[in-house]
């Protein structure tokens, strides 16, 4: 936060929030208990994810202790205000089995499907988009997918191995997308149809009648391209109804009143650091206005390109070539760059913690992935790898727990986060990866 | 392959009627030195267009005052070429959000009460309601333009009655303040549903039986022109090609020289051109190219910006406005120069673009020399011997360097970093450990010997104090420096061949097989024969077999 006003940024949303709290407002949307919307319905949990390159260094990154109140070592120092609001999971694999291990690519594509990738093959559905065909059309978009490195091509979501789900890389459009025009406010006193949404909902139906005779001249492959095409235009098809329809009130939902402004797009940490809060914040308040259930944000790529001004290697760069510190035992740059990367996992986290929802906060009603691709930065292994998840899932998960999987594949955190989910499946992944039991030290 | 042997060895035996019947089935003329072998062809693939090929479409239809920017989800680089990809690209839901607001904007633009009446083409008997007649016209003349083929008139009653129907509903209603005029907004809406139309954002391929030999597939009419415009303009097909597939003047003889001369001579071939070495040079990674500026503080965004502007230029002007030698462009010192770049470069500054020739005693000559490759290919904070000896082999001779082996112990690499002054001590250390050499050493003797050139693309003749020893090797040659090193390049035979394999590839939408062997040692005969022309090599390309047949096995399926 250092030189960023949040005031300019989001002013609208942080104002709002305290609003929000103070007044007794909340108790005409929710039952008696504060624990449920007044239709009746619960708090819907949401599934999100969180990645960044290049795991951590050894013994500074992974705790001593297992179980509650564990020590924090230095490179996870940052935790401390959320260590109770999240499960830190160490010491496991991704197994690539008989695919080649595919350096910064096997372990994050591993803890996301739960499959090695083959040689040449691009990544099969991941985690977040499985539960978004769950949970996904409920609402205004599918799922929600930003990146903070201002590089369009960052990205740990797939369709499939052809169809990277594309983030959106700017917090100005991402604003714009968000809460541009097309936002409806929950709690707006008027609502009126917009006839032209109705007159484009009806040219699209008639876009969509010709489905039938256009998968009739490509090929079987090709079919399938055009098919999740039509996929995308039913989602629209959806976002015009929901546009036809007046939504619910929600207490949480407080749209930021202004755009970000004079955002820096450089690869200094700082600036990193800087764009991955603003496009937090906006995401967590899309979560909290149910724009969305399903949400992705990048930290860094696997190949992080990170830079720490005056230093002259990125932090992909770095973890290869820098000299381990003589007096330390570390490489003392490449740590500083996973130093980083925790204290905005940290403000991801708490920018969740920070909305309240029903009578707790959103982050009771969350759950977050967080993947890396490799264990130790230095040597790039894909043994000795970590995962996090953070929130409650709506009371499903007891959180604060550090558990060491004992070399098990990182699958089996996937696999734990679909069944809270709901996503009833008898096991997640392929060969050594293959995961059917959730660990059960988290479940409440 | 007996009857082009005949063709090309009995020229004078046979009577001249004879002669043009059997040549036109073979694709060659009496005087024809080196006939086109007999090929497969390629198949017929659904691609997705790109987002530049959108908006320069766009900007064709209606103009370039209609502001079409948009990105699309960045598709994967398979070998080589972003453009090999599309053919497997898939769209995200979200993407299609994306381009329904692109296309509610363009349609917005288009109706503007600035705009319509330039655009439009029709005027309504009364801008309050339907007018069947002037709907009918702009769908009807816009959705061929977009569709790349003439619609039907179901397709057109269709959209014409969405039309209709949305000029009643929507006429007096209010939008950002002012009154809607129903005619223009029920238009509005039918534009932006065909702007989002999956035929506009894919483009399908078909093929039909070749009408004297109906076992070949090839190309229909309206395919050919597509995959002529892709390739040739980066655009859709304009009007003209269009009427020439509508009429059935593309196919017939002569018919296709016919277009393509036309599209070689066009201004819009530098679109073209540009949009194929924005891929061939990996240029999409200049969006997001930076430098450290506590090191490179002269390195800005519009640095990095003006040297692929830098290279574009050079490179068109070189190939296609002088006509030269593609191999020497990596010699040439005619370039052209902005103000943002004369400082990185010590030259004086001038204000815009202008041509600029680097002096006979100058370090730099050639594509190898400028910023765009010695930047682009550097770190945000030194050079990087490996990345430049990768990036020519792998953009420059179509060679792939392989990725470094998983599992390797790097402490090796850690050591001499900080106690060596030059790139040379510190990447010694690769040649020396054998799971690195087999690769490094490929790479790095390249790399070395630029580097006088820093990780913006300075001259500079020490680095840390130490003098820097640029002495270097490529595939036999050695030589002292970056000139040395444009020059091996320049003769090396690969670098041509690899020109010819790329944009065949381009061309058609995919890598070529092993079955394109003989088109593409064709083409390289062609390449070498007319003097390394660029403009005479796409003309080779798009007027072969190769770029016009269909594989039959696939197509079948695909009927």
């Amino acid at each position: 936060m250092s030189k960023w006003d949040r005031r300019r940024v989001l002013k609208g949303m942080v104002k709002g929030v305290g609003v929000t709290v103070a007044l007794p407002l909340l108790d005409y949307f929710l039952n008696d208990n504060g624990t449920a919307l007044a239709q009746g319905a619960p708090m819907p949990v949401r599934f999100g994810t969180w990645g960044y390159g290049l795991g951590g260094t050894g013994k500074l990154f992974v705790p001593q202790q297992t179980g509650r109140d564990y020590d924090l070592p230095e490179e996870l120092a940052s935790w401390a205000p959320i260590q109770n609001d999240v499960n830190l999971f160490t010491n496991a694999n991704a197994f690539p089995d008989a695919s080649p291990n595919r350096n910064h690519y096997t372990g994050w594509v591993v803890s996301r499907t739960g499959i090695a990738p083959a040689a040449g093959s691009g990544p099969s559905e991941t985690i977040d988009l499985t539960i978004a065909k769950q949970i996904g059309n409920a609402t205004r978009f599918n799922n929600l997918t930003a990146t903070a490195t201002a590089d369009a091509r960052d990205t740990y979501s797939y369709y499939n191995a052809s169809t990277p789900n594309a983030p959106e890389w700017s917090p100005l459009s991402f604003y714009q997308r968000l809460f541009g025009s097309d936002f409806q406010d929950p709690n707006a006193d008027e609502f009126e149809k917009d006839p032209r949404v109705i007159a484009r909902r009806s040219v699209l139906s008639g876009i969509m009648d010709q489905e039938r005779s256009l998968m009739q001249t490509v090929g079987i492959e090709d079919r399938e391209r055009l098919d999740q095409y039509f996929t995308g235009l039913r989602q629209l098809e959806r976002q015009f109804d929901q546009r036809l329809t007046k939504p619910e009130p929600i207490a949480s939902c407080v749209p930021p009143g202004q755009a970000p402004a004079d955002v820096p797009m450089d690869q200094s940490t700082e600036s990193l650091k800087l764009r991955h809060q603003m496009m937090a914040e906006l995401m967590a308040m899309a979560v909290a206005c149910d724009q969305t259930r399903v949400f992705n944000m990048t930290y860094s790529a696997a190949f992080a390109s990170t830079i720490r001004p005056g230093y002259d290697k990125p932090h992909h760069t770095c973890t290869h070539e820098e000299p381990v510190h003589e007096e330390l035992g570390y490489q003392e740059n490449a740590s500083y760059f996973t130093r980083r990367a925790m204290e905005s996992w940290v403000d991801f986290v708490e920018v969740f913690k920070n909305i309240p929802e029903g009578d707790g906060t959103l982050l009771d009603n969350v759950l977050i992935l967080g993947t890396t691709d490799v264990g130790y930065a230095r040597t790039h292994s894909i043994d000795g790898m970590s995962v996090f998840l953070a929130g409650s899932a709506g009371g499903k998960v007891k959180t604060g727990h550090h558990v060491d999987l004992n070399g098990n594949s990182v699958a089996q955190v996937g696999y734990t986060a679909l069944q809270l989910m709901g996503v009833d499946t008898p096991s997640w992944g392929t060969l050594s990866n293959e995961s059917s039991e959730v660990i059960s030290d988290v479940l409440a | 392959m007996q009857q082009y042997e005949q063709c090309s060895g009995g020229t004078f035996r046979v009577f001249a009627t004879g002669m043009l019947a059997l040549c036109a089935l073979v694709a060659c003329s009496p005087s024809d030195p080196n006939p086109e072998p007999e090929i497969a062809g390629t198949q017929a693939l659904t691609k997705l267009i790109t987002a530049e090929q959108y908006s320069n479409s766009l900007a064709y239809i209606f103009g370039p005052g209609i502001d079409a920017e948009v990105q699309f989800a960045p598709v994967a680089r398979e070998e080589g070429l972003l453009a090999n990809s599309l053919a497997t690209a898939g769209v995200s839901g979200g993407q299609v959000q994306t381009i329904q607001s692109l296309a509610a904007s363009v349609a917005s633009q288009v109706m503007d009460v600035e705009n319509r009446q330039y655009l439009i083409g029709c005027r309504p008997e009364n801008v309050a309601g339907p007018d069947q007649t002037c709907a009918t016209q702009f769908v009807s003349r816009v959705g061929r333009l977009l569709f790349r083929r003439a619609l039907t008139d179901e397709e057109i009653a269709t959209y014409v009655d969405y039309a209709s129907d949305a000029a009643v509903e929507l006429d007096g209603t209010e939008s950002a303040g002012e009154e809607l005029d129903g005619f223009y907004a029920g238009l509005e809406v039918v534009l932006e549903g065909l702007l989002l139309h999956p035929e506009v954002l894919f483009i399908i391929e078909s093929a039909e039986p070749e009408p004297d030999n109906p076992e070949q597939l090839r190309l229909d009419a309206y395919s050919l022109a597509s995959r002529l415009s892709f390739f040739l303009w980066n655009a859709s097909p304009d009007d003209e090609l269009l009427a020439a597939a509508e009429s059935g003047d593309l196919q017939s003889p002569g018919g296709i020289e016919r277009a393509v001369d036309r599209m070689l001579e066009s201004p819009r071939l530098i679109d073209g051109m540009r949009a194929f070495f924005d891929d061939m040079l990996v240029f999409d990674e200049f969006k997001t190219l930076a430098k450290d500026p506590t090191i490179y503080p002269e390195f800005t965004s519009v640095t990095a910006q003006d040297a692929r502007e830098q290279t574009l230029r050079t490179i068109i002007d070189h190939t296609l406005a002088q006509g030269k030698d593609y191999r020497e462009l990596f010699t040439s010192r005619s370039t052209f120069m902005s103000p943002a770049l004369a400082i990185l470069y010590g030259v004086p500054a001038l204000p815009g673009w202008t041509p600029y020739t680097f002096a006979e005693d100058s370090p730099r000559a050639g594509l190898l020399t400028q910023v765009s490759f010695l930047a682009g290919t550097s770190h945000p904070g030194r050079s990087s011997v490996t990345l430049r000896g990768m990036a020519l082999r792998e953009q420059f001779l179509c060679q792939k360097v392989p990725e470094p082996p998983p599992g390797i112990d790097f402490s090796v690499l850690t050591n001499p970093d900080a106690d060596y002054p030059t790139q040379r001590e510190r990447v010694a250390v690769h040649l020396e450990t054998p799971s690195c050499a087999g690769c490094h050493r490929i790479t790095d003797t390249i790399g070395l010997s630029l580097e006088q050139f820093d990780g913006a693309g300075a001259y500079r003749i020490t680095e840390n104090g130490a003098t820097i020893d640029a002495t270097g090797s490529l595939d036999g040659f050695e030589f002292d420096g970056a000139i040395g090193l444009g020059e091996a390049l320049s003769q090396n035979p690969e670098l041509p061949r690899c020109l010819v394999r790329r944009v065949y590839s381009y061309a058609t939408g995919g890598p070529p097989g092993n079955d394109a062997r003989p088109a593409l040692s064709y083409f390289n005969e062609e390449f070498a024969a007319q003097g390394y022309q660029l403009r005479n090599l796409l003309r080779t390309i798009a007027l072969s077999k190769a770029f016009s047949l269909i594989q039959s096995l696939i197509a079948e399926e695909t009927l």
